[in-house]
């Protein structure tokens, strides 16, 4: 019972018991949350920290700051932690556990101590590949290529892809949990329209988790026997075929990457209905769009290996596909303009970051057209317009995501409001550096700049010190969030249940919630986003 | 015995809400190992494809008597699993304990039988790496038969292990009074994973013992 | 190289302009899509800004036919990029009959590159203008890939197999070479250069340098010193499949099927002769692996070449 007094607090989730080992054994999933978001803004300033080194090395054609041995694993570590590490559990393990027993009108997920286990296991697989840094580092490159991985490289490859092996069972766990939470724990009206996108991006991001990571588990693993016995699956001197590995690991990969952006299209989705008070442009669509991006993304991951020796039909077919799973988030991008449209925009913090997710997001997914088509792809693969590819959807859009949701639900999850001032520069900040940082890298990489280079041909100076500039400033609008956002846990003002007007069940509750989120289940008897409407003509 | 009556947790409404959910989450989990083994057997199946002759005569060095006894110690442990499952929906709690006994011992007969095996294919230098002799063949090919079959087998052995260990769990949490006919979530789910391993030998026995095999040899 | 600022690579082969085409009609559709973008996004912030008396927003209702044109138009137009990309991939993959044959073995970090008339180069390669050059390439190690940016070519370089690729210089000069499979610590120094000289001046170049003669001649010296002369003969009851005008032709094989004697099938039969028995005879051929390494294998494959018929080995006549 939340009995308020004048001078008592409510009990919620976190002055429910301030004992340290009340949070590492606790199957509150709003906790579980908050161990995830502090493991992963570990591991999220790790990478960081190897990126900023990286682009400190490139500011010159000659590899004149670390041996090319060094290099070589920093780019490995900064794709591993970044990858594996952040963005695949992301919004899902911080946002996702924290929101969806609530958006359902659940008391947790279908399975609380399973979902502990699961960050205990993330953890362990982040350890081992701790480990490998400090025992001197891993350097085939996030991708693992054999014979490379396999025969040649001398690094701690073991550890490292021991780490992400084990890492992978975390991934579908937690996949596993928000499918049985989604079809089994829905409140009493809560049917399968009334979801709010956000948990029909993590229903289509779980599906992929739990039937794409086993691929990458089993290419790690014969990975790791080929090591360990010098057997030769990969290895053509003993009969064995690198390609399989490359169909094994890309199998996931492919995937993996909707893992990582679908639940940021779903924050989108809540970040600018709430913050335009505004219904979602086409519903169905958008929520159809997910699962589409979830099945055809499962069947596209050769075009990765246009190049790579294997039939040019099967890459034709490829090809094809690709250009398909590139439509659906069209129709997110056009569904999100029209939810805009005849709205009430507020520019707070997280609809910044929704603007410019919608913008960066947008060049990073043309951008990948260029890739899905074959006669161009012959020519940027490999290279920096690849690199500046991924990263706009990942860091321009992915990532912005994460901040966004990161500053909407804070005051949910902690009870304090942020400084909205320092909120709004640091995601202008961010904007300017990310754009800097990654624009002139498709021009190189078209120019022929090759990836994992560290050191390289005079002509391509400039565009490499523009992007390391670029990295310094991303590198201020990181920081700064780290800094305010823990200021205002201290100094922030209260928030109130529903400080931005949102219309979806967590709002409903108390910030920060009761440890049992609600005392009986809510009654759902309307659409999720039923903002009131403004008369025609305005 | 209220004390340690079966808990209802508290998201779910009822216990056949619990059971469903955790039977759902099973299904999901053995759908992520179909993958899991399918990888496995597609880079087998490339081989296989690559070097059919050699292939077939390496899979004639399998023990082909073992491994048939295995595939009927396996699939009589699924009849006693499911025997089992149905004793815990009738609250028959001491019929349950002796059907998860009796699986669980013939699942120890197949690796004791395995484990045979594996030890009959070192002596007689199967084993892939510097020992490995076999005549008639492409070593290399022979050999990366035995990767694949050791791989193979060995992966699914340590399926079975853990299931073994997951049995020798619902035995004791039936001891403790925790397994009712409206609890018995455990003993169903236990058994949707044992029949998994079970199904997955069914695909590797034909795969590794019978494709190629020449009539007569064994 | 010329070094000089530039925001797009040199054509400096045959099919660089129609990559570069496909390129400007990918970069005038993502233009115009992300300044739409852009675009309605500033305008509605500009006019639907929360401000006193628009407290809300207008519940619009989705429109059909909206959702209809932007699924549909961006179908075609990315069936356009499709079509056009296929039909530029494949030729990539047909080089011409008249190629001049190069041989490529990569290892950790450098390209030994291998002309057919025989003369060796390390990390550079010398052509001649206006013919085009066939590459046939293999790795000693871990994947590799050749890179000329300039002529808009790659193709990755796999240990055990050969892959091929072909382009026709167009432009005099001197044009980067750059390893774009990550291959271990050197890989950024694996980098070279091609040369492209006027046809007079590969000639000069090509007969200057240290004479090892051909390829095929070296071949031939290891097909006699290694013993395949005694099997492989001309006559009708030999124990072997004849070599003469065996390059390019089909060959049946025992058990059925088929298969095209190409540089790929002639490096297996060496290295894996059980691997494809030709039908009628019997697998008898003892394997060459460990006994040859991947340029005498080249020097072998260039031989049996020379002896067919069926495309030119590449030597100026």
């Amino acid at each position: 019972m939340t009995a308020l007094t004048a001078d008592r607090v409510p009990e919620n989730y976190i002055n429910a018991d301030y004992r340290f080992r009340s949070w590492l054994f606790s199957t509150d999933h709003k906790r579980i949350a908050i161990l995830y978001l502090i493991s992963l803004t570990f591991y999220f300033f790790v990478g960081g920290f190897f990126a900023l080194l990286m682009r400190l090395e490139l500011v010159t054609p000659q590899g004149d700051l670390v041996q090319p041995e060094t290099y070589n694993k920093l780019f490995t570590m900064h794709g591993i932690m970044m990858l594996f590490f952040f963005l695949v559990p992301s919004i899902p393990a911080v946002f996702g556990n924290f929101l969806l027993p609530l958006m359902l009108g659940a008391k947790d997920v279908a399975f609380p101590k399973l979902n502990l286990a699961s960050w205990y296991i993330f953890n362990l697989g982040g350890l081992l590949t701790l480990v490998s840094i400090v025992l001197g580092g891993v350097d085939t490159g996030w991708t693992f290529y054999p014979p490379y991985s396999s025969l040649s490289s001398t690094s701690y490859v073991l550890l490292a892809a021991g780490g992400i092996f084990v890492m992978g069972f975390s991934s579908i766990l937690t996949g596993l949990n928000f499918i049985v939470t989604t079809h089994k724990l829905r409140a009493p009206g809560l049917t399968w329209r009334r979801l709010p996108l956000f948990v029909w991006s993590l229903y289509a991001t779980s599906i992929i988790q739990v039937l794409a990571t086993p691929a990458v588990t089993i290419g790690l693993g014969l990975i790791g026997i080929e090591r360990i016995w010098k057997v030769g699956f990969f290895n053509p001197a003993m009969g064995g075929d690198p390609i399989l590995f490359q169909h094994l690991f890309w199998f996931y990969s492919h995937p993996a990457v909707y893992v990582m952006i679908l639940p940021g299209m779903g924050v989108e989705s809540e970040l600018l209905t709430t913050h335009a008070r505004r219904r979602p442009y086409g519903y169905a669509f958008i929520a159809g769009s997910s699962l589409a991006i979830a099945v055809l993304g499962f069947l596209v991951w050769g075009h990765h290996m246009f190049v790579s020796g294997q039939s040019v039909y099967a890459s034709m077919v490829f090809s094809f596909l690709s250009f398909f799973v590139a439509i659906p988030s069209g129709v997110k991008v056009f569904s999100w303009l029209g939810t805009l449209y005849k709205g009430a925009i507020a520019f707070t913090t997280p609809m910044l970051y929704g603007l410019g997710f919608i913008g960066l997001f947008t060049i990073g997914g043309l951008t990948g057209l260029f890739l899905a088509t074959l006669a161009v792809d012959v020519h940027v693969h490999d290279t920096y317009f690849v690199v500046a590819h991924f990263h706009y959807i990942m860091v321009g859009g992915m990532v912005m995501a994460y901040l966004g949701a990161m500053h909407h639900w804070w005051p949910k999850m902690t009870g304090r409001l942020y400084p909205e001032g320092w909120g709004r520069l640091s995601a202008l900040i961010v904007f300017v550096g990310f754009n800097l940082t990654f624009f002139p890298q498709y021009v190189m990489g078209y120019l022929g700049m090759t990836r994992r280079y560290h050191a390289y041909a005079p002509e391509f100076q400039v565009y490499h010190v523009l992007s390391s500039a670029g990295a310094s400033i991303l590198g201020v609008g990181y920081l700064l969030p780290l800094f305010y956002l823990i200021w205002s846990l201290k100094y922030g003002p209260k928030a109130g249940g529903d400080p931005w007007g949102g219309t979806t069940l967590e709002w409903k509750t108390p910030s920060p919630p009761p440890t049992h989120n609600f005392e009986e289940p809510p009654v759902v008897t309307e659409d999720p986003y039923s903002f009131p409407s403004l008369e025609e003509g305005r | 015995m209220r004390s340690s009556a079966p808990a209802l947790a508290e998201q779910f409404d009822s216990f056949e809400h619990q059971r469903e959910s955790s039977v759902l989450g099973m299904w999901v989990f053995l759908g992520a190992e179909m993958i899991f083994f399918g990888g496995a057997i597609l880079g087998f199946v490339e081989f296989r494809h690559a070097y059919v002759a050699d292939f077939n005569a390496a899979s004639n060095h399998t023990k082909i008597v073992l491994g048939t006894v295995n595939t009927a110690v396996l699939l009589t442990s699924s009849l006693f699993m499911a025997l089992a499952v149905h004793a815990a929906q009738e609250g028959k709690n001491r019929r349950l304990l002796g059907f998860l006994a009796a699986t669980m011992l013939l699942g120890t007969a197949f690796l004791a039988v395995k484990f045979a095996e594996y030890y009959l294919e070192v002596v007689e230098g199967l084993v892939p790496g510097p020992r490995f002799r076999m005549d008639g063949a492409d070593s290399r090919h022979a050999q990366l038969f035995f990767v694949c079959y050791f791989t193979m087998t060995g992966v699914h052995a340590l399926h079975l292990i853990i299931g073994i260990a997951l049995l020798g769990f619902l035995g004791l949490r039936t001891l403790g009074g925790k397994v009712t006919p409206q609890n018995h979530n455990v003993v169903e789910v236990g058994g949707l994973y044992w029949h998994f391993v079970d199904i997955v030998w069914i695909f590797l026995f034909p795969l590794l013992y019978l494709l190629g095999r020449h009539a007569g040899h064994g | 190289m010329d070094g000089g600022f530039r925001f797009f690579p040199e054509q400096a082969s045959t099919t660089a302009a129609s990559i570069d085409d496909i390129v400007f009609y990918l970069f005038a559709v993502t233009t115009v899509m992300t300044g739409l973008v852009f675009f309605l996004v500033l305008v509605f912030c500009a006019k639907y800004r929360r401000r006193p008396g628009r407290e809300t927003g207008v519940q619009v209702k989705p429109n059909p036919w909206l959702e209809a044109t932007w699924i549909g138009v961006p179908i075609v137009l990315v069936l356009i990029m499709f079509f056009w990309g296929a039909s530029a991939y494949f030729p990539i993959y047909r080089a011409p009959s008249n190629s001049l044959d190069v041989y490529v073995v990569a290892r950790q970090w450098m390209w030994k590159l291998q002309h057919a008339e025989g003369a060796p180069e390390i990390n550079e390669l010398h052509v001649p203008l206006g013919r085009p050059i066939r590459l046939t390439m293999t790795s000693q190690d871990v994947i590799h890939s050749f890179y000329v940016p300039a002529f808009r070519v790659k193709q990755d370089v796999l240990p055990g197999r050969y892959t091929t690729i072909w382009f026709e210089p167009k432009k005099l000069g001197e044009f980067h070479l750059f390893c774009a499979e990550y291959c271990g610590s050197k890989h950024s120094g694996m980098v070279g250069k091609i040369v492209v000289l006027p046809p007079a001046e590969y000639e000069r170049w090509l007969s200057g340098g240290i004479s090892q003669g051909s390829l095929a001649s070296g071949g031939h010296r290891l097909f006699l010193s290694l013993g395949c002369a005694n099997c492989h003969t001309e006559a009708a009851d030999a124990r072997c499949p004849n070599l003469v005008r065996l390059y390019g032709s089909a060959v049946r094989l025992q058990g059925g099927g088929e298969v095209t004697a190409d540089e790929s099938y002639i490096r297996e039969s060496i290295l894996d002769p059980t691997a494809k028995v030709v039908s009628g005879y019997q697998p008898i051929m003892p394997s060459f692996r460990g006994r040859v390494s991947e340029e005498e294998l080249i020097q072998l494959v260039a031989y049996v070449k020379s002896l067919g018929p069926t495309r030119e080995t590449g030597r100026d006549k």
